[in-house]
């Protein structure tokens, strides 16, 4: 049986009917055809799917899509877009934080949340650690890094 | 992922009667084990029942020498909490590592409780520290909520409101995780209270457990040098790919000692 979902997803209300055992980021990519946010490992490890709830970084293959009536959800086509980008996604073009991009997605959206937490103290010690919940399988994290705190410096 | 049926509940009384009808349903609280453990087919419930917007189970307080912390109180919030960090560091520095920054949003400390992994960061604290884990019958003291690997002293449909962790004079956390799941492969919480020290033992043993020789010996002197020569039995000790019970026998000495270093 269906249930119906309402929630706010990059600033707008939208609703949709799901199963319940539908995963948040299910529903945002098939229901609301916004793929930018990516199914990696599926099993909560790799942060591919990395999305905001209420501003705060989170795994949306391990979030019902029913959990989100009522949040307000932010994906990675809901913080800039082309021609004006997020500083974050500026830094991670300009200081070549991708390879392949499967990751880029998640490592934007929690990178975003990196620097919202640690404001006051960001450095290439804590970047490298807040890291931890997202995998990149291109070339390893150093541009990446460098992204960051580039990114970090422009938000 | 099988599928269930979901409900949203508005209160812990709601929440009780949704699950005390079905002895397939399950709570939900963070999702962090639940949701992947159904992801992989290992657990059918029939019904879901979540806990997440139940606003009184959620917050933080601290009143005299008493921290309490919500059911559903996330790690990223214990962590970050300026009122932890302030009465009892360690509890917060605790939080700080569990997971990754994703799972902390999203994980609570009730799940992580009621969950009872052998390898979770909380039990730890909650046997360190003394704390009382407060339900929605009872209240139980941290010593005797768990009973055996995945089992807690819960019965069939009770839910945790709260834990209360007794404001101890200092105390610090050791952590030797494993480095791909961040579980520790052995934790241990040293506290110094009003009723003497307390060693709790996580990751180990097939639950949290307490060191009587180290709390003895840290008691007439807390100092590293006290707890040279108290040597931990491996008997009994969980072995698996990542460690022997020899090898974790080693890491609760030395995880010991570290975290009385830290404090001495």
């Amino acid at each position: 049986m269906t249930v119906k979902v309402t929630t706010t997803v990059n600033g707008n209300q939208v609703s949709g009917d799901v199963e319940p055992n539908t995963l948040l980021v299910h529903f945002i990519r098939e229901n609301l055809e916004l793929t930018g946010t990516h199914v990696g490992c599926d099993t909560s490890q790799c942060g591919a799917c990395t999305v905001h709830v209420d501003g705060r970084p989170v795994k949306s293959c391990t979030m019902l899509a029913v959990q989100a009536e009522g949040h307000e959800v932010t994906t990675i086509e809901g913080i800039g877009e082309e021609g004006n980008l997020h500083p974050m996604q500026a830094a991670f073009q300009e200081e070549h934080g991708l390879q392949c991009g499967f990751c880029t997605p998640g490592m934007i959206m929690a990178s975003i949340g990196i620097v919202d937490r640690n404001k006051d103290n960001l450095s290439e010690e804590v970047v490298r650690h807040e890291l931890e919940g997202n995998i990149c399988r291109c070339t390893g994290y150093h541009n990446i890094v460098k992204s960051v705190l580039a990114g970090a410096r422009d938000m | 992922m099988y599928n269930f049926t979901y409900h949203r509940a508005g209160s812990v009384d709601e929440a009780a009667s949704l699950i005390s009808d079905n002895e397939d349903a399950k709570l939900l609280a963070g999702g962090m084990t639940l949701l992947p453990t159904m992801k992989q087919r290992l657990a059918m419930p029939s019904d879901l029942v979540d806990l997440n917007e139940i606003g009184d189970l959620s917050g933080i307080s601290v009143d005299g020498g008493t921290v309490t912390i919500g059911a559903t109180t996330r790690h990223a919030d214990v962590a970050a909490s300026a009122d932890v960090q302030a009465a009892i560091p360690a509890l917060a520095a605790l939080a700080n590592q569990i997971g990754d920054p994703q799972v902390r949003n999203r994980g609570t400390i009730g799940g992580s409780l009621a969950n009872a992994d052998p390898a979770a960061d909380y039990p730890a604290a909650v046997v360190g520290l003394g704390a009382t884990v407060v339900t929605n019958k009872r209240e139980i003291a941290g010593d005797d909520f768990f009973v055996d690997m995945f089992e807690t002293a819960l019965d069939e449909g009770e839910i945790i409101t709260a834990v209360r962790f007794p404001v101890p004079q200092k105390a610090s956390y050791f952590k030797f995780p494993n480095p791909a799941s961040r579980y520790p492969i052995v934790g241990v919480m040293v506290a110094v209270t009003d009723a003497g020290v307390r060693v709790g033992i996580t990751g180990a043993a097939p639950s949290a457990f307490r060191n009587a020789e180290m709390e003895a010996a840290l008691g007439s002197n807390f100092s590293v040098d006290a707890l040279d020569g108290i040597s931990v039995d491996a008997d009994g000790l969980n072995e698996d790919m990542h460690a022997s019970a020899a090898y974790r026998a080693s890491l609760v000495s030395t995880g010991a000692k570290r975290a009385v270093a830290a404090i001495a």
